[in-house]
């Protein structure tokens, strides 16, 4: 059966319209923004600069992407519709007349859709891990600051350990589909997860010690929902069945969070040696503060400026990471329509046929161009004040 | 300062074997190990015949002295067979010895590759060789056009150069190795045909033709990070009150940015372009699977996939070594080129 193509314009003119939540969530979001600008703060300074300005329209754009994924997509991701095996940009679905925007891949799905749910995994995960990343970054990396002597050492030569391994190999050894049968994924799971409990423990019993009341409130809330959390994401057993996570998605997540908490440590530490020599800081040890509330409630806000561009460019990073291993096929399912995935099937098969290549290709690099073009002008922000 | 190197080395030393400790015991987990041995023996082996397998070569000895032959603390000691009681070598197309014999990677020995059927030193080193050679091609198209790209758009801040050039090396890190891979194949194999998009043949023999997609793509990532290393450096040597009193004194605007600027602004990238190695490393193993390069990358990769136990040991070494080396190199050479440190 002959397939029928559509031109080029209408192409344009189709994809444009797809997306039309994302732009009207787009127009939304950034006319509240630049109505509001000089009362949002950091934020609202973003729409000082054009290179601000294109960073948050293209983080938005992927965020709402994945936001609205399935009324977005044209067909299912997985669907596999055999006429229209590596069909061109433009080609008619002979049953239902919907357009293959960008074509078809050798397993005759529809490449576009797959990009727009591909934006799903990695806007999960990635923003996910980082933020783990980051509570278990700082957890550790006030402390080797402050202290330094022996705690420092210890903590350095093991994030240091984890630094030294390329980072595919350290994927290739944490992310084997063997690995899954032991128990050492659930066991980096339970010990990495469970610094965010720690982390907002200390910080509302720094805060509150004084006023019961609140104190008991707040911790208890926290180890109620960490330890929800918790068990369902480790043990997979929420009492609820809300909170789950596949194994092999665990232990993606895990190893994408291992790799990349050291690097925060480090960042977290060099802050925390440089700001506590500071007045305030010696002020708060003269009150007679205990060491951690002067590192959670003096040192940790005066170090949010690099906190928050660092944490933009490692979710970059976190994509490319999410990319490599889909590349290498390592961890996500075969059929999944992540972007890194997409790319390796696609790039198999480049001399043949090029317009599976391209979506994701473009997809993955604009969003972390976005993220590094808000991290840019954030720091030249932060520089500002 | 002499003291200071063998400190480093000493913590080099100790986090190798930390590491290679890590990797020994994530490749013989058990999983692993069934891996191995299906893909050892027969087909259809009963798992009595793959137990019996693993146990004839050695892999059920204790953690530690496998850990330890394979250092070369313990003796290697010879498979037997099960029936004759005879001692043969484990695998024959090793040469490995017939009787225990200490024979482990401080004698110089770094084991036998399942997969490969040879010696690991066979496979591995050239390999090694191979991807020096890319190395050295990328090195020499990232260091000056990175430095150049990060001289001029740091030599005056917030101009129009500076701008453009900021956001294109921004667009640069945005850009890992298997994206812009698949462009550049896209642009320069698929449509223009002036490349080569795989680069096997070049095994036998580099040219222009088939060499210069992988160095493009490992170099463009690199680029951007140093470039913008370079800038920030180079912005913060123009703010200083030497390049005000030689632009006060006379000199021409290029003389400073050469003789008085250059110097003290490419102190920092140094450092950074030595740190740049662990990130090409993984880099390396991208481009090499993508272009089908037989380098190290491509060994690390078949080693992985097949649970090649010494031969992925022997990668993880040599990938470390390089790391720990490089981090060696860019602290000492930074006091070196630093005068205020060297003083101190």
């Amino acid at each position: 059966m002959q397939v029928e193509y559509v031109g080029a314009l209408n192409i344009v003119i189709g994809v444009i319209a797809r997306f039309w939540p994302v732009w009207l969530a787009l127009a939304i979001v950034l006319g509240l923004s630049f109505a509001y600008k000089r009362r949002l703060g950091l934020y609202g300074q973003l729409f000082d600069s054009s290179v601000g300005i294109a960073g948050v329209v293209i983080c938005l754009f992927w965020l709402f992407t994945a936001m609205f994924a399935s009324t977005i997509a044209t067909f299912n991701p997985l669907d596999q519709i055999v006429v229209m095996k590596d069909a061109l940009p433009g080609g008619v679905e002979p049953a239902s007349h919907k357009v293959f925007l960008f074509g078809a891949d050798k397993l005759a799905r529809d490449v576009f859709s797959r990009m727009v749910y591909g934006s799903q995994i990695v806007l999960i995960i990635a923003p996910a891990a980082t933020a783990f990343a980051l509570m278990v970054g700082i957890t550790l990396g006030l402390p080797a600051g402050y202290y330094g002597g022996r705690v420092d050492t210890i903590l350095s030569f093991l994030a240091n350990l984890v630094l030294a391994f390329p980072v595919i190999l350290l994927f290739y050894l944490l992310v084997t589909p063997g690995i899954m049968d032991t128990p050492i994924p659930y066991a980096i799971a339970g010990l990495f997860f469970i610094f965010p409990i720690i982390f907002f423990c200390v910080l509302f019993w720094t805060r509150f010690k004084n006023r019961p009341d609140r104190l008991y409130l707040l911790l208890g809330l926290t180890i109620l929902l960490g330890g929800w959390v918790y068990v369902g994401l480790v043990f997979d057993r929420d009492p609820l069945g809300i909170v789950h996570i596949d194994p092999n998605q665990l232990n993606i997540f895990v190893a994408v969070v291992f790799a990349s908490s050291p690097g925060v440590f480090r960042i977290v530490r060099g802050l925390t040696m440089d700001i506590k020599t500071r007045d305030y800081v010696a002020a708060a040890q003269t009150r007679g503060e205990s060491p951690w509330y002067i590192m959670l409630w003096e040192i940790l806000p005066n170090a949010r400026g690099p906190l928050i561009v660092d944490a933009c460019l490692r979710i970059g990073y976190t994509t490319i990471l999410l990319g490599t291993l889909g590349y290498f096929g390592l961890g996500l399912a075969p059929e999944s329509p992540d972007w890194g995935t997409a790319i390796k099937d696609a790039s198999r098969l480049l001399r043949q046929y090029i317009h599976p290549a391209l979506p994701p290709t473009i997809a993955l690099m604009s969003f972390v161009l976005g993220l590094n073009l808000l991290a840019d002008s954030l720091r030249e922000q932060s520089l500002k004040d | 300062m002499l003291f200071f190197v063998a400190r480093r080395l000493g913590t080099m030393v100790l986090t190798m074997l930390c590491l290679t400790m890590v990797v020994f015991f994530l490749v013989n987990l058990e999983p692993n190990l069934k891996k191995l041995a299906i893909s050892q023996t027969e087909m259809h082996a009963t798992s009595a015949e793959l137990e019996q397998w693993l146990t004839k070569n050695g892999y059920r000895q204790n953690f530690f002295v496998r850990y330890g032959q394979w250092l070369g603390l313990m003796p290697k000691v010879p498979a037997t067979d099960p029936n004759t009681g005879k001692t043969m070598p484990r695998f024959s197309y090793c040469n490995e010895p017939t009787e225990p014999k200490f024979s482990g990677v401080l004698q110089g020995d770094f084991g036998c590759s399942t997969k490969f059927k040879t010696t690991v030193a066979a496979k591995l080193f050239p390999g090694l060789g191979a991807t020096g050679l890319l190395m050295f091609w990328v090195l020499m198209l990232m260091i000056p056009v990175s430095l150049l790209i990060g001289v001029l758009a740091g030599m005056r801040e917030g101009s129009r150069t500076d701008r453009t050039l900021s956001v294109a090396s921004i667009a640069t890190t945005a850009t890992p190795e298997y994206v812009s891979g698949v462009i550049f194949t896209v642009i320069f194999a698929s449509w223009l045909g002036w490349l080569n998009g795989s680069a096997a043949s070049a095994s036998q023999g580099i040219t222009f033709y088939n060499f210069t997609l992988p160095v493009i793509t490992l170099a463009i990532y690199g680029i951007g990070y140093i470039a913008r290393m370079t800038r920030a450096s180079m912005v913060e040597v123009m703010t200083q009150q030497y390049i005000r009193t030689a632009r006060l004194k006379g000199l021409s605007f290029s003389a400073v940015v050469v003789k008085h600027a250059l110097r003290n602004a490419l102190i920092a990238p140094f450092t950074i372009i030595m740190l740049q190695f662990p990130w090409l490393l993984t880099g390396v193993v991208i481009v090499e699977v993508m272009f089908r390069y037989q380098g190290f990358g491509y060994t690390l990769v078949e080693a992985a996939g097949n649970n090649d136990i010494d031969l992925l040991l022997g990668c993880s070494l040599v990938s470390v070594f390089i790391v720990l080396i490089t981090q060696l190199i860019s602290d000492v050479g930074y006091a070196y080129l630093n005068p205020r440190i060297r003083v101190q």
